[in-house]
């Protein structure tokens, strides 16, 4: 091979404090070819990529570009020496049109002129395949239709290095397919093109060669013709792993959780959830598929009294064993009270007298759970808030999407973080961190847990630490439902197995499991039954076992018109 | 100037620092303390002829300097530390409490309008008990107003809680007026209702503040309560989100908040002034802010630093009188102490380190790529 370097990276160290991002990383890419920085998350290859794009500065090490040495201070040098980024989270103006957000900040002096900008914007489309119409504004794109104005953006102001970092993330399968074909159009033009991924099978359809990453180093480049998925997770995690997800037939299944025509609105009156109707079972893993934002956050948190409804009703049906009355911290005087009123049974279903007993009697029956609540077993959980639906009993266990902002707080240490769901047990003012400390120290040891302590905050810790801090407080409250959005986002290859396993435990638990996936491989691999959602709306619900990628990619786009223009 | 701004290079980076060690913190805090008094010390020599050393052994004499003084200190330390306590727990919350000025104040009047209407017909001890509860309460109701706006309608509580400092400030100013048949709006000092005296004047005062403070301290590292505070502080979603009711809490905390003032506006009356002036509390419910914001809301960290501001006013105070300057001098003083133990926390959140040759020799070659590449275009 006698290709021409385009860029080339020696030495190259970044730290974070006291945290090595890059380690001494050497990195050679050639004009005309796609490279693929392949790592886990955490391993350094985004920040690998922003010392390129002039958002970070190494701390030591050289980049050469046509061989000679330069210094990559901000953006506006990267752009100078022919290097653009495509970043996950877009930067576009949304009132503007495309063209206008492509001549956005280019200060060369020229007269404005939209309509020449737009035909440029036009060939430059035409030129790689992209489908594009230059005077569409933002707002109404769909998110490939901004990724593709961000690309033909870096395209407009020269660039001859294009990184592209988790280009597939918020596409469907036929979008990325797309997509990749615009990809090697533009490599076969001479460009050289970095896609930042941890998705292998990306790796192997669309690269010349893979350059790995783990924990900062550099572990290899490697000709994609020549290697094999296995080959690159052992270099990208440093040993063996098995990539298999056992799923278990479902056992002993009920309906646990029946969603009726449910509708929601924002705050702006938009439909962001439109007669939505499912069950979940338990015993069962029912996976959420669709493209991120289609509803999926909305409906979670509306099920668990996050979010008012406009209409619909979320049907909760009790397991057949009833809660015995210590669930509930109820004080005394309120057992004996609801003793009155013949609120309680034993276990074996005679009903509880509790009069004539000494304090000391009763206080022994309800610690020891031989007191049993009288529940209604179908039971409308619509309009409850989350204290009260646990207040009626109802175990239902939440891993939100936003770990930090949502489900924990990253201030506190790992135990005050396991008080959040257990501090209103005891009728004391004061809060008990007995209790929640042996939890803390028993999720650490099972979930392994890395961390200097159970009084670290939890925000110090990693992201796949952080999570299993989540699940394992979710699942210590004994659920009946337990419903994770996006629970491996973030997460390495192994953590994301140890989240994988203990849903599936849970679903042999008995256990109602709702999963929200961004990864369908993962969700075809997990899940029994697949729901898709577009746009807020149910577009089908599918066996795991039987349906394909395809299925489920043609769903997750389905909408009203396209379903007319097929018939 | 944008040629200039691009050649412009630092000869540092600026690194974040993952972790400290304590000591270390400490040591950047002493620091900057010591920086701060060799610059005013430095200062005092253009400025009022003083010599440097006099100026430190000045300011410690005006505060240790007899047992008057000390007495003095403590006291002010106390009311400063009670103001302090108060708004704690509504910052704790993140709710930017700016009104505990109004707070004790209306406290304050609360107490005196018992004495002048009643101090005659109750015996002392009710008497008391009454200007406690009057001033609680309309503490606690001045500072719940604001809440319970924000609460439901998601008012600015900042504008609120400033805008009831005027109407507290008003209220006084219209009562003194009625009460001072004379028309001097001075109310003289009342001899009914006042705190028993036990070994010294202030005593009792500091020993219910120092109480206070444990009280506080308990309340929010050991209750539900303290607890809910915490979390509301941290993330409104996470509270929603375990089932916590933001807004009882919100209502709640400012309620004690509110009531704490109300408290220290008795203390003001009860124990120190047994009168009321619009300048009863002096600006107290600002610096109080600071108290609480430089012990990072931790109440036992806070009798140190309300101790240090407390030093600062009454040292500075001294050097007023003793070089016979204005009150602008030791303004200026307690300003640039105050700009480096502020300042300073940003070399306790991150270090600067020094770029190598090399670097700056390619940043130089970038430069003129950039430019060549520009001329082209």
């Amino acid at each position: 091979m006698n290709k021409q370097i385009a860029i080339e990276m020696k030495g190259v160290t970044k730290t974070f404090g006291s945290v090595i991002a890059n380690n001494n990383v050497d990195l050679t890419v050639y004009k005309g070819e796609i490279l693929a920085v392949l790592g886990e998350n955490g391993c350094g290859k985004t920040t690998l990529m922003n010392m390129i794009a002039g958002i970070y500065y190494p701390d030591a090490g050289s980049i050469y570009i046509d061989g000679k040495e330069v210094n990559i201070h901000s953006p506006a040098d990267a752009f100078a020496h022919g290097i653009g980024m495509i970043h996950q989270h877009f930067k576009l103006v949304d009132l503007f049109t495309a063209a206008e957000n492509v001549i956005l900040g280019n200060s060369s002096g020229e007269r404005y002129n939209i309509a020449r900008v737009s035909g440029e914007v036009k060939q430059i489309a035409d030129r790689y395949g992209f489908r594009i119409d230059p005077d569409k504004k933002i707002y109404d794109m769909s998110v490939s239709e901004k990724q593709t104005v961000e690309i033909i953006k870096v395209l407009y102001r020269g660039a001859e290095i294009l990184i592209l970092d988790e280009p597939s993330a918020v596409l469907t399968p036929q979008e990325t397919d797309r997509l990749f074909e615009v990809l090697r159009r533009m490599r076969d033009d001479g460009k050289s093109i970095i896609i930042i991924t941890h998705k292998l099978h990306e790796v192997l359809s669309i690269s010349d060669r893979v350059a790995i990453l783990r924990k900062g180093e550099h572990i290899a480049t490697v000709n994609t013709k020549e290697t094999t998925a296995e080959a690159l997770t052992e270099m990208m995690v440093g040993r063996k792993v098995t990539l298999n997800i056992d799923r278990p037939t479902p056992e002993n299944v009920q309906d646990r959780l029946v969603v009726k025509n449910l509708s929601m609105v924002d705050i702006e009156g938009i439909k962001v959830l439109d007669n939505i109707s499912f069950t979940a079972r338990s015993g069962e893993i029912l996976g959420i598929a669709g493209i991120a934002g289609s509803g999926q956050r909305e409906l979670l948190e509306a099920i668990a009294g996050l979010k008012p409804l406009e209409s619909g009703e979320i049907i909760f049906n009790r397991p057949k064993k009833n809660l015995p009355v210590s669930f509930y911290h109820k004080s005394l005087s309120d057992v004996k009270a609801l003793a009155a009123e013949n609120k309680f049974h034993y276990e074996d279903g005679t009903p509880v007298d509790l009069t004539g007993m000494t304090n000391r009697e009763i206080r022994a029956l309800v610690n020891e759970g031989k007191i049993l609540f009288n529940e209604d077993d179908v039971m409308n959980l619509r309009d409850k808030t989350p204290l009260q639906i646990r207040e009626v009993g109802v175990r239902l266990s939440f891993v939100p999407e936003d770990r930090l902002g949502m489900g924990l707080v990253g201030n506190m240490d790992i135990v005050d973080n396991m008080m959040l769901r257990s501090y209103r047990k005891s009728h004391s003012m004061f809060v008990d961190r007995k209790r929640p400390s042996d939890l803390a120290d028993r999720v650490v040891e099972e979930l392994e847990v890395v961390t200097p302590s159970t009084h670290t905050a939890v925000r110090r810790l990693s992201g796949g630490n952080v999570q299993k801090v989540l699940v394992g407080r979710e699942i210590a409250a004994a659920p009946a439902v337990l419903m994770a959005a996006y629970p491996v986002r973030g997460l390495d290859i192994n953590s994301s197995y140890t989240i994988y396993n203990l849903l599936t435990e849970q679903k042999k638990s008995g256990v109602a499991v709702v999963f929200v996936g961004e990864d369908l491989d993962v969700l075809l691999e997990l899940c029994d039954r697949i729901m898709v959602i577009c746009a807020g709306r149910i577009t089908g619900i599918v066996d795991g076992r039987t349906v394909t990628k395809e299925e489920v990619g043609l769903l997750m786009t389905k909408t009203d018109s396209d379903t007319k223009k097929e018939v | 100037m944008k040629e200039f701004f691009k050649k412009l290079e630092l000869p540092f980076h600026v690194v974040k620092r993952s972790t400290i060690p304590t000591w270390k913190a400490m040591l950047i805090r002493v620091i900057a303390v010591l920086a701060a008094l060799l610059l005013c010390s430095v200062l005092s020599i253009f400025m009022i002829n003083a010599n440097p050393i006099k100026f430190l052994t000045t300011m410690l004499d005006g505060v240790f300097g007899s047992s008057r003084r000390i007495w003095k200190f403590a006291k002010d330390l106390s009311i400063l530390l009670c103001i302090a306590l108060a708004i704690t727990p509504a910052f704790k919350m993140r709710f930017w409490n700016i009104g505990a000025e109004g707070q004790t104040l209306i406290g304050a009047l609360a107490a005196v309008a018992v004495i002048v209407y009643l101090g005659d017909s109750l015996p002392e001890g009710v008497l008391l008990l009454l200007m406690l509860v009057a001033a609680v309460l309309i503490g606690a109701i001045w500072g719940g107003l604001p809440a319970v706006f924000k609460a439901i309608w998601g008012t600015n509580e900042t504008l609120f809680t400033l805008m009831m400092n005027y109407v507290a400030t008003g209220l006084v100013s219209y009562f003194l007026l009625l009460w001072t048949p004379s028309g001097s709006s001075v109310l003289g000092r009342l001899d009914k209702g006042h705190l028993p005296i036990i070994g010294h004047e202030y005593l009792l005062l500091i020993i219910l503040v120092l109480a206070l403070t444990a009280l506080v301290f308990v309340y929010q590292k050991y209750t539900k309560q303290g607890y809910e505070i915490s979390v509301v502080g941290e993330s409104e979603n996470t509270a929603k989100y375990i089932g916590i009711n933001v807004r009882k809490v919100i209502i709640r905390t400012m309620l004690i908040s509110g009531a704490i003032c109300g408290f220290a506006g008795f203390l003001i009356v009860g124990a120190l002034d047994h009168s009321v002036a619009v300048t009863s509390v002096g600006g107290m419910g600002f610096t109080a802010i600071m108290v609480s914001w430089l012990a990072k809301f931790n109440p036992l960290i806070m009798i140190g630093t309300s101790a240090f501001i407390t030093f600062l006013d009454q040292g500075a105070a001294q050097i007023t009188t003793t070089f016979n300057t204005d009150s602008s001098f030791p303004d200026m003083v307690v300003g640039i102490v105050l700009f480096f133990i502020i300042g300073c926390e940003f070399f306790i959140g991150y270090q600067l380190k020094l770029k190598s040759r090399e670097e700056k020799s390619a940043a130089a070659a970038t430069a003129e790529a950039a430019e060549s590449k520009g001329g082209n275009e």
